[in-house]
């Protein structure tokens, strides 16, 4: 299939030719162990849709740089195996996979131009002389910098090298897009930018994208799905919505987003839950299916869906509550964060309340209180 | 234009080509007092001056050293380039210089290559190895390659010559190409895989071009060690070959004639150029970005 792109002059162009279904990446109990305390990547299986925008997501030392560098073969497996499009790329070098790949500091070639750089895989694959200029051409219109071919990249600033790398690492119609914190030495506001270039760029190729941030807010805004590591294994894999609104851990629900975490007493039933000799109700389908949830359980709730009340007569029916000290008042534009102090051992919750309610002052005795259908319950 | 381009281009009307950051020489740097200068002009001249007076005395007619000449002529010019002994010894040492330099540099550079992200006991054992005739006196190491090539019959040949010369340049290749790897970005070699490129294209395409002045500059280093050696070359010459260090030692030992001050003055000016070439490149490049 062809991937059109509208240049700035109006014509369209056409880039790829042959990947917009994209390749499927799977990986199956992948394991690299350095001889360290722990394995880096503790059998790791992930199946990763052609065409999809996976985010490996996670703290430093998570196992996610590790996992990206197993894919594009600049590490060997310990055991497992990695497949494209079901044929085992294991034992392959990196430069036999046929992956682009983005990285943190562009790794442009500093003594070509903009335009030697982006016909380099060209190159290397002896695609003929013609063909090149034209598919460097369309390819530097696609990251909108048509006109800076003939510069070298010293003259260029952070996020125009990130084009041209971009430009580079998708020209050759790679099998995927391996992403490695490319944002990572960026300016805020550059980021963002690139964000949406990179999202653009993704639907209109239409490859695989496998992006590596330890980001949240990133991965939320740019993923189709986040594979969430934490010590080397995966602790969860969903879309944005799943990991943020469904969390089945309290790492992912503490990773991604505030939240309060209530440590429950002991495992939480079908209906109820027991913390600090209050009992809760639970909605159905609130519950992890995590296995841990069964053991010891937690309930988390955004600060979003905790709502504050002065009387306890106004909490409606059927909501969970908990008394509450508001501490403190952060003002945030849109909205107020009220911090509350729970009683039990100093326990500081989060309730939003309307930027424009002035009826909440600090010392104030209140009631939080919210939907059991808005509350989570989680393996501690 | 999008949005985003905004972003980017805040930075209002860039020019293209876009301005280079001012490089160190374009920014001011502190006056230098007089004395310093006087102190450097003194030792400028002395290490130059000797090398220089050979040049005037070159183009002297007298037929025994004379200084300041009296008159001009180059018959010592005329003499040098119509001796078969001098040309041939020109000759020969210029072919040594040339395939010692080349081995030298092939050598050194794999070596640089090699043992540049390694950090363990044996890396560091292999690096002083082969540093080592950087330190040996000359003379140790003439004599003992001259105990070796006797007995391997390799005394007097071109291959003999070439093999100890090189030897001799390696260490420099070494050192000034480890020196150009420190500033190369091993992640370079990571895109270029990426990319497509096997290890051997990506040397050749990424690492060569961008260490290129350090192999460079090792080479000119190895050619003008071997081209300029004296004491190995001694003891390997012989009637058949021989080096045009040796035919001027010859000719102030047996003969005092002013013949070496051309073949001086020809060494000098050879090796000048040589060592301009790098810089004379570098300056070009540096323009053309």
């Amino acid at each position: 299939m062809t991937i059109s792109s509208t240049s700035r002059a109006g014509k369209p162009t056409s880039v790829a030719s042959a990947t917009k279904q994209g390749t499927q990446i799977r990986l199956e109990g992948v394991t690299k162990d350095y001889g360290l305390a722990a394995p880096a990547v503790d059998d790791i299986s992930l199946t990763i849709e052609p065409g999809e925008f996976m985010t490996l997501l996670g703290p430093s030392g998570s196992g996610k740089t590790t996992t990206l560098n197993l894919i594009a073969g600049f590490e060997t497996l310990t055991s497992g195996t990695i497949a494209l499009n079901g044929s085992d790329v294991g034992s392959l070098p990196p430069h036999k996979r046929n992956l682009g790949m983005l990285f943190q500091n562009y790794a442009l070639f500093p003594h070509m131009t903009v335009a030697q750089n982006v016909a380099y895989p060209l190159k290397e694959r002896k695609v003929p002389k013609s063909e090149i200029t034209r598919r460097v051409g369309e390819v530097l219109n696609l990251v909108q910098l048509p006109d800076r071919d003939g510069n070298y990249p010293s003259q260029l600033s952070g996020g125009q090298q990130q084009r041209v790398a971009l430009a580079r690492a998708i020209v050759f119609n790679p099998a995927a897009l391996l992403l490695d914190e490319p944002l990572g030495a960026l300016d805020r506001n550059l980021r963002a930018a690139l964000q949406t270039e990179i999202r653009r760029i993704h639907r209109e190729v239409g490859s695989t994208f496998v992006f590596v941030t330890h980001d949240q807010e990133e991965a939320m805004n740019l993923s189709d799905r986040i594979a969430l590591f934490n010590s080397g294994h995966i602790e969860q894999v969903g879309s944005p919505e799943q990991l943020y609104r469904e969390p089945d851990t309290l790492f992912t629900a503490r990773f991604l987003g505030d939240s309060n975490v209530f440590d429950l007493d002991g495992a939480a039933s079908a209906t109820s839950a027991g913390w600090d000799g209050r009992t809760w109700s639970i909605a159905p389908g609130t519950v992890s299916s995590h296995p841990g949830a069964s053991v010891r359980a937690a309930v988390v709730v955004r600060p979003e869906d905790v709502r504050v009340a002065h009387d306890p007569a106004d909490v409606p029916s059927g909501s969970n509550s908990v008394g509450a000290v508001v501490r403190d008042l952060e003002y945030m534009g849109s909205y107020r964060t009220a911090l509350l102090d729970l009683g039990r051992v100093r326990q500081l919750g989060r309730a939003r309340v309307d930027a424009l309610d002035s009826t909440f002052t600090v010392g104030d005795q209140v009631t939080a209180w919210w939907k059991p259908e808005r509350q989570r319950i989680v393996a501690a | 234009m999008t949005a985003l381009d905004e972003h980017e281009t805040a930075n209002p009307a860039t020019p293209t080509p876009a301005p280079r950051r001012p490089s160190r020489r374009d920014r001011g740097i502190d006056p230098i007092p007089w004395w310093l200068i006087v102190i450097g002009a003194a030792v400028a001249l002395y290490f130059i001056l000797p090398t220089l007076i050979v040049i005037p005395l070159s183009f002297s007619s007298a037929s025994a050293f004379q200084f300041p000449p009296q008159d001009f002529s180059l018959r010592w010019y005329e003499n040098f380039f119509t001796d078969p002994i001098w040309l041939s010894s020109l000759g020969n040492s210029f072919l040594v210089a040339t395939l010692a330099a080349i081995i030298a540099t092939v050598v050194g550079t794999a070596a640089a290559v090699g043992l540049d992200r390694l950090t363990g006991r044996l890396a560091a054992f292999a690096r002083t190895l082969l540093m080592i005739s950087l330190v040996t006196p000359a003379i140790v190491v003439a004599v003992a390659v001259y105990i070796a090539f006797l007995q391997w019959h390799l005394t007097g040949s071109l291959f003999g010559y070439v093999i100890a010369h090189a030897a001799l340049g390696v260490p420099f290749v070494l050192v000034s190409v480890t020196a150009a790897l420190g500033g190369f970005d091993p992640k370079l070699l990571r895109a270029s895989a990426s990319l497509g490129a096997s290890p051997l294209r990506s040397f050749i395409t990424v690492t060569m071009p961008l260490i290129s002045r350090g192999v460079l500059t090792g080479a000119i280093f190895a050619f003008v060690t071997s081209f300029d050696e004296v004491v190995i070359a001694l003891f390997l010459r012989s009637p058949t070959f021989q080096t045009l260090p040796v035919q001027m030692y010859n000719s102030v030992t047996f003969e005092l004639d002013p013949t070496i001050s051309a073949s001086s003055s020809l060494v000098v000016v050879a090796v000048t150029i040589i060592f301009l070439v790098p810089l004379l490149i570098g300056s070009r490049r540096t323009k053309k970005r």
